[in-house]
């Protein structure tokens, strides 16, 4: 069972350096911007202080038309502590937070072909939301 | 989206029995419950049973049970038992217009977000979600 607490300056580069490992890419200043008041950023910690996960979301009002809801931005657990319900924990944690702040709706979006992630929402009770997202190359 | 009877009934099978894989169910009694004939469902039990989704059934009579993972078989695994692959089917008439191919790009968009949604519900989703589905 890990720790989930709030995220830290201390924990960046540990966040930045297995978001990279996972996505290729470096942002270190995208991850620095999750740490603003009125973002949720959350870390799980394990028994021995290293940072297993991490989940970061936001409560957005009237975006796209829709009523409050807490968006999920962004969701990683390190491969080598994955199938023991890290994720799920980080989940529940980032909707209690949401919850605590009067939200009833959580959303995300996921790239249609990630089935590991888009599994991972669904097994947490999610289904397809009331929009579509829709989308145009402009190059 | 149209599914053909065959891959209805064996996401209703399979999902029955995933519901509790000690428990073992004959044709006949499947059958029953779905309201279909004891030869098709047979058939389409063959077709799981080939696949390792579920094991036994002797004749009408014989109980089959499902062996399958119930986190890792997602709805598209049965569905592809079934339904011709995406890639898989003959060419339209008309396709090679640009008529028949703006079409081809739409009917593609709604196919890719079937199969997106297929392959992300596993049976243990769908059997234990905390959400909207199956409660027994």
């Amino acid at each position: 069972m890990a720790t989930i607490r709030p995220a830290q300056a201390a924990d960046l580069p540990a966040i930045s350096a297995l978001d990279e490992r996972e996505t290729g890419v470096a942002k270190p200043d995208y991850w620095r911007d999750m740490l603003a008041p009125d973002r949720h950023f959350l870390v799980a910690e394990t028994d021995k202080g290293a940072v297993a996960g991490f989940i970061a979301g936001e409560i957005r009002v009237f975006e796209f038309g829709q009523p409050a809801a807490g968006w999920v931005y962004a969701i990683q657990v390190d491969p080598q502590q994955r199938q023991r319900g890290l994720a799920s924990q980080l989940f529940d944690a980032l909707v209690e937070r949401f919850k605590a702040k009067g939200v009833t709706r959580v959303r995300t979006l996921v790239d249609r072909k990630d089935h590991l992630i888009l599994s991972f929402f669904r097994a947490q009770g999610m289904v397809a939301g009331p929009s579509l997202q829709l989308d145009k190359d402009v190059s | 989206m149209k599914l053909q009877t065959a891959t209805r009934l064996g996401l209703y099978a399979v999902l029955e029995l995933a519901r509790d894989p000690e428990r073992t169910l004959s044709s006949a009694e499947l059958a029953e419950q779905f309201g279909v004939s004891s030869h098709h469902l047979a058939k389409v039990l063959g077709t799981l049973s080939t696949a390792g989704y579920v094991r036994g059934g002797r004749g009408a009579t014989g109980g089959y049970r499902f062996t399958g993972n119930r986190r890792r078989t997602t709805l598209m695994d049965i569905v592809a038992l079934f339904e011709p692959a995406p890639g898989g089917r003959a060419k339209e008439p008309g396709e090679d217009t640009d008529i028949g191919g703006a079409l081809q790009r739409v009917l593609l968009e709604i196919d890719e977000i079937a199969e997106a949604t297929l392959r992300s519900i596993s049976l243990e989703t769908m059997l234990k979600s905390k959400g909207s589905s199956l409660k027994r």
